[in-house]
């Protein structure tokens, strides 16, 4: 299944850039299932532990000077509602994953206080997923998100953690927050995997 | 088998208890937060509800207390964050 690309196909969106089940608005909703941690850039992080206790660690202006991208994509969130052609920067997974040595199939994504959201490690990579800092041009809110988040366009957006912290690898499929609480594991809009067995 | 390995009933036996339980008014009960053993009513936990499923957060710590998902054919229930809730039952 390609991407949906956001092209300029004309401003006739909807339709067939909606997944089943799907409806579209124009604001941008925001859920959340607990107080938005307030996270100043100067006491952020980002790890990425693998398998075997390897961790690899971007503090704020570490992480800044990453290669950043401009992503243009659609989101589409469980509760029924998605946003098209939705500008983000951020830095690409690739990029923080390139020098990391692992072998794990799977990722568990945890969040400063206390989310987490579990993913194939493949869905992570070949330019798949971002950890995103600005939203439409503007640092990213903390309501968002912010100072950054997760950014996993093709699947719904509760696998797009907010306040995202760092990646755990592992061989074995952990589930996270809404996963263990009847949410599907993996989550592809397209297919209408809300649930569990979805 | 040694003479004092437990017995145990299989989890129909539970279903009157279950129904008592699940019948009452939760706003009534009283629980503790497993993170930090505050007790209080539940009616005074902090309730998210802008979010796939409800959230219930304790007043002092805001660990999860209470998860509740609904899906189009089940409903999931999280307990895990309380140590205990207690619902008072009718005095008959
Ligand atoms: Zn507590």
């Amino acid at each position: 299944m390609g991407s949906v690309s956001p092209g300029f196909t004309g401003r006739r969106r909807g339709g067939k850039d909606l997944p089943p089940g799907q409806y579209l608005t124009h604001d941008f909703p925001v859920l959340s299932a607990g107080p938005t941690p307030h996270i100043l850039p100067e006491h952020w992080e980002f790890t990425v532990t693998t398998e075997t206790g390897g961790v690899s660690r971007w503090d704020w202006a570490a992480f800044m000077a990453l290669p950043s991208e401009d992503i243009t994509k659609d989101l589409h969130c469980v509760t029924r509602w998605s946003k098209l052609g939705t500008d983000w920067r951020g830095v690409s997974l690739d990029t923080l994953l390139a020098d990391v040595e692992t072998g794990a199939d799977y990722a568990m994504a945890h969040s400063y206080g206390g989310y987490t959201t579990n993913l194939p490690l493949e869905d992570l990579v070949d330019g798949q997923a971002w950890v995103a800092y600005e939203y439409d041009g503007e640092p990213l809110h903390p309501e968002h998100g912010g100072p950054a988040r997760l950014l996993v366009p093709h699947l719904y957006l509760w696998k797009s953690a907010k306040w995202v912290r760092g990646l755990v690898l592992s061989d074995t499929e952990d589930l996270g927050f809404w996963e263990t609480a009847g949410y599907h594991e993996y989550g592809d809009p397209w297919k209408e995997q809300r649930y569990a067995g979805d | 088998m040694t003479a004092d390995e437990p017995t145990y009933l299989d989890g129909n036996a539970a279903a009157g208890a279950m129904r008592e339980v699940f019948a009452v008014d939760i706003t009534a009960a009283t629980g503790q937060c497993a993170g930090c053993g505050d007790r209080g009513a539940f009616a005074e936990a902090r309730l998210y509800v802008d979010a796939p499923g409800m959230v219930a957060r304790c007043r002092r710590c805001d660990d999860v207390m209470v998860r509740v998902v609904s899906t189009p054919d089940s409903t999931y229930l999280d307990f895990r964050g309380l140590t205990y809730l207690r619902i008072r039952t009718p005095t008959t």
